[in-house]
């Protein structure tokens, strides 16, 4: 309809006429950029997209897309996102949050709104600190971060993105970093043509309030050791020439082994990276590689598909209204015993 | 057959009493809805324990069901019962001092051994006491049910479930009601023996009436003189279901219902649930929160979002109920009030959230707020909540009760054509200016509905403080004290929306009883009984809370007296008297109970026989 007459968009048309307000520096703005270079890209029209967000300094992001746009309340991004997309299938719905706002006090929210599978995206912006409110520790903090208000250091420990939503049966889970332009955009690319809840963890520097915490697969010098960079049917490895290395799982555990540039890492038993694994497994194991024992998986984690929740809501509608025929008021409010009063 | 007596009479006023596995609310509500065909005005109040099945013959699971029905017009449920129908030691114990002094007491009697005294706690025998206060009548429930179900396949437990049909067939026949369409019930709900089982009992039942010698008289009630028109019974509940669903149609655009389960009010949601043919989509919500901010998300959407709860649910809707005070979208939000604080007794009733419905949330947060009077008048009042949201763009509270949701009285079915003012309209792109999200009607200084899909009217909205006209977020101290008295402003220009109050009997005098909600049936009934008594008292009853009617303070000066009757600590009083600088009177209970037409007749009585 409107995609195939209306004008070619370019990136500026999605730049809203705002000041960004962000911290010089701050991963948002690369998120930014790359998500206003995505948008053109995907043959919807500009009123169809609709950005919402909770509370933080990453739920700002609405403000400052030239689309429609809900700055919500803190943690309920998701729950709004859900009416606005049952109301309005034909949406293309983008939820923004951080740790804070989505794993703490959105959590029950995030959890809900993955497992009922709407078709929506989910960018949680990963910064490990609570910006906002100026840098207190969040959700995915390591245990032992010392901030204003853990003095002798945090005694949480942290949640992983990636396991949560693998454990709320996520259909679509990825990782990426904000500066790495080519493979956000990849991954946003691919969030949006998957039929059904897309979760998407951006690695996202604070430089305020936790500088540095991702600085290893930010820099591009020290990625390759440090990310495994996922491709379906491709093998798990990482590392540059001279000092290749693969995943392996040895009973299910997942284990790096060195490489000789000549092998084949097929043939040395690494791992094919498969998304579409209908067992979560796979994927759950993953999650679990953590620097500094194991590169950071960056990429789709997992893909598979399900019935979304506003189809199956849409289509209870039609076969209650093919069962029963369209409501008819007069008929509901003369339901059952009735008698005339002369 | 002896041939027996009948008597009329006007009035009378049952109460079915038994376990909550008894089905003693089926048994109410079976019995209502004959008494509404045999054309009495009727008034019901269901009274049953938070616990879905606490354990058998105890005082904490005995369930009630109180109908009153005349040949008059009547608006309560009626402070003393004619008869009660005991199906325990438990029941009876729980009820018995609500009965009037002579009136009858049905008991099981098999039901009363020693073991089942015991553990209602008697620790005698009351039943020879009872009997010099009370025409007891021991009508043997259990062994006559099991007797006329003799030889049908049915487990003794089956059985036994059927004896509230026994009881109810006797008293169909003790008050002359037809039984049709209990049968006609029965046939549709249950199959086989079971149903085979019900019709059986009910019919033994009534035979039974016909030839024990325990009942020489029965009764007749004439029917009511009652408006002309076409009537059904109607609880609160179903009215509020209902009236979401019509709002859609009348409004024409489709309803967002989002809910999550909670006693009083999860009815509504399993009611609304039931009528997804009307285009309507419900949503059961993680929690209270998730709820309310979907629902929002539905009405950024374009939809016309409901959500509803009950008081320890109601609350935690409050902050998104402020983020829709903030960016101006049209949302209705019910309370169906219970009693408190905390989990409180979730099955009855109060009116404790008048303040925190109006000031409730954090800052400067003004939603107009209604309240419904009967059943029936849930039906309308969440239509024109619809209206008020749609037309002023802002969040309405409606304010029901656990006694109107569960209450049934008969209802005169509106025409459908009459129900509403107006229908939703969206912002469309003008090509001669550029849209501006927070530019506003002059009149109602509502704010566009401009939805998603739209094209040219991309905007932002958002919880930050926002400039006028352009909804912008900055945070200058001139823009914020002009955006929050535009917004207090808009719910104030609602007052021109809503009708005056109207004052029932004379216009000025000694006395006016002022009440609100679901208090109007107990208030109006004590307020009658005066009148007759040629006692000089006037009524006004407040369905908008917030704003007030435009000429409330006027008509409140007019009276030397305001007494207010509530089911809180005077939350009313107390805004009438900061508003309008009248000595309100408050006349409080809080004891999860509705009032007593004899508790405000007293009142009533004090003031009017005070010298002053």
């Amino acid at each position: 309809m409107a995609a195939e007459t209306a004008p070619r968009l370019s990136r500026k048309d999605f730049v809203a006429d705002q000041d960004v307000r962000w911290c010089p520096g701050c991963g948002d703005y690369s998120i930014l950029a790359n998500v206003q270079r995505v948008m053109p890209e995907l043959g919807v029209p500009r009123e169809n997209i609709v950005f919402i967000s909770g509370i933080g300094c990453s739920s700002r992001f609405p403000y400052y897309m030239n689309t429609y746009g809900f700055h919500t309340i803190h943690g309920r991004a998701p729950a709004f996102a859900t009416g606005a997309k049952a109301a309005n299938p034909d949406l293309s719905v983008w939820v923004v949050t951080g740790d804070g706002d989505g794993l703490s006090i959105g959590g029950n929210h995030l959890l809900h709104a993955i497992r009922r599978n709407l078709d929506v995206q989910i960018l949680l912006f990963n910064n490990r600190v609570y910006g906002l409110t100026k840098g207190q520790y969040s959700p995915t903090s390591e245990l032992g971060m010392k901030t204003k208000s853990s003095p002798q250091g945090s005694i949480d420990h942290p949640i992983d993105p990636i396991s949560f939503a693998l454990g709320c049966g996520a259909t679509f889970v990825a990782r990426t970093i904000d500066v790495d332009a080519q493979h956000l955009q990849q991954i946003l690319r691919r969030a949006h043509q998957h039929k059904g809840t897309s979760f998407v963890e951006i690695l996202q520097n604070c430089p305020v309030f936790n500088d540095g915490i991702f600085a290893e697969v930010e820099d591009r010098k020290t990625r390759a050791e440090s990310a495994l960079v996922l491709e379906h049917g491709r093998p798990l490895t990482f590392g540059s020439a001279g000092g290749l290395k693969g995943i392996i799982l040895d009973h299910g555990v997942p284990k790096v082994i060195d490489l000789k540039d000549e092998d084949d890492p097929v043939e040395r038993g690494v791992v094919v990276h498969d998304e579409s694994h209908e067992m979560r497994s796979y994927a759950s194991a993953l999650a679990t590689l953590k620097r500094p024992d194991f590169p950071v998986p960056v990429g789709v984690m997992r893909e598979v598909e399900k019935p979304c929740y506003e189809d199956l809501l849409v289509q209870q509608v039609t076969d209650a209204t093919e069962a029963n025929g369209q409501g008819d008021l007069a008929a509901l409010l003369n339901s059952g015993d009735t008698w005339e009063v002369a | 057959m002896p041939s027996k007596s009948i008597r009329k009479i006007d009035d009378v006023a049952v109460r079915f009493a038994g376990d909550s596995g008894d089905g003693m609310q089926l048994t109410g509500t079976r019995f209502t809805d004959e008494t509404a065909l045999a054309g009495n005005d009727l008034s019901t109040y269901p009274d049953f324990p938070a616990e879905i099945r606490a354990p058998a013959g105890t005082m904490a699971g005995v369930s009630g069901y109180q109908i009153h029905f005349s040949s008059h017009d009547i608006h309560t449920p009626a402070d003393r019962v004619d008869l009660l129908v005991a199906f325990n030691p438990a029941a009876l114990r729980a009820n018995v001092e609500d009965v009037r002094s002579q009136g009858m007491v049905i008991i099981n009697s098999d039901a009363f051994t020693k073991k089942a005294l015991a553990r209602a706690g008697y620790s005698e025998d009351p039943l020879p006491d009872l009997a010099t206060r009370f025409n007891l009548v021991e009508v043997p429930l259990t062994g006559l049910n099991r007797e006329a179900l003799a030889g049908l396949a049915l487990s003794q437990r089956e059985v036994d479930r059927s004896k509230n049909f026994f009881a109810l067939g006797m008293l169909c026949w003790l008050y002359s009601r037809p039984m049709e369409a209990t049968e006609r019930w029965l046939q549709g709900k249950f199959q086989g023996d079971v149903r085979e089982g019900n019709l059986r009992t009910l019919k033994a039942g009534h035979a039974f009436g016909e030839t024990t010698e325990l009942f020489p008289t029965h009764y007749s009630i004439p029917s009511a003189k009652i408006e002309a028109g076409h009537y059904r019974n109607i609880t609160g509940n179903t009215a509020l279901a209902w009236g979401i669903v019509a709002a859609g149609e009348q409004l024409k655009n489709p309803v967002f219902l989002g809910a999550y389960p909670i006693t009083p009010a999860s009815d509504v949601l399993h009611e609304v649930a039931r009528h997804r043919h009307f285009g309507v989509k419900t949503f059961q919500a993680e929690d209270e929160i998730a709820a309310a901010s979907a629902t929002i998300g539905a009405a950024f959407a374009g939809q016309l979002a409901v959500t509803i709860s009950s008081g320890p649910g109601f609350i935690l809707k409050q902050e998104a109920i402020g983020l829709a005070v903030m960016v101006e979208l049209p949302l209705v939000a019910i309370n169906v009030q219970r009693a408190g604080p905390a989990t409180g007794s979730p099955t009855k009733t109060e009116q404790g959230d008048l303040l925190s419905a109006i000031f409730g949330r954090h800052s400067q947060s003004p939603v107009p707020v209604l309240a419904p009077s009967t059943p029936g008048d849930c039906f309308h009042t969440v239509i024109e909540a619809f209206e008020i949201a749609v037309e002023y763009m802002t969040p309405v509270v409606v304010l029901s009760d656990g006694y109107l949701a569960n209450s049934a009285e008969p209802w005169k079915i509106p025409e459908v054509d009459s129900l509403t003012r107006k229908t939703v309209s969206f912002a469309e792109a003008s090509e001669d200016s550029e849209f501006q999200p927070y530019q506003r009607n002059p009149d109602t200084l509502a704010r566009p509905w401009a939805i998603p899909g739209t094209p040219g009217l991309e905007h932002r909205v958002g919880g930050l403080t926002k400039e006028d006209i352009t909804g912008n977020v900055v945070y200058g101290p001139e823009n914020h004290q002009h955006m929050v008295d535009l917004r207090a402003e808009k719910v104030a220009r609602i007052a021109n929306f809503i009708p005056p109050i109207e004052v029932e009997g004379p216009d000025s005098g000694k006395l006016l009883v002022i009440g609100w909600g679901g208090t109007k049936g107990a208030i109006t009934a004590a307020v009658e009984e005066a009148q007759a008594n040629e006692q000089v008292v006037s009524q006004a009853h407040i369905k908008h809370l917030n704003p007030f009617p435009a000429n409330l303070g006027e008509v409140l000066g007019r009276f030397e007296h305001v007494l207010c009757p509530e089911l809180n600590e005077g939350q009313l009083a107390m805004l009438l008297r900061s508003r309008y600088l009248v000595d309100v009177e408050s006349f409080s209970k809080i004891a999860g109970q509705p009032f007593k037409v004899g508790e405000i007749s007293e009142r009533i009585n004090a003031i009017l026989n005070s010298e002053d």
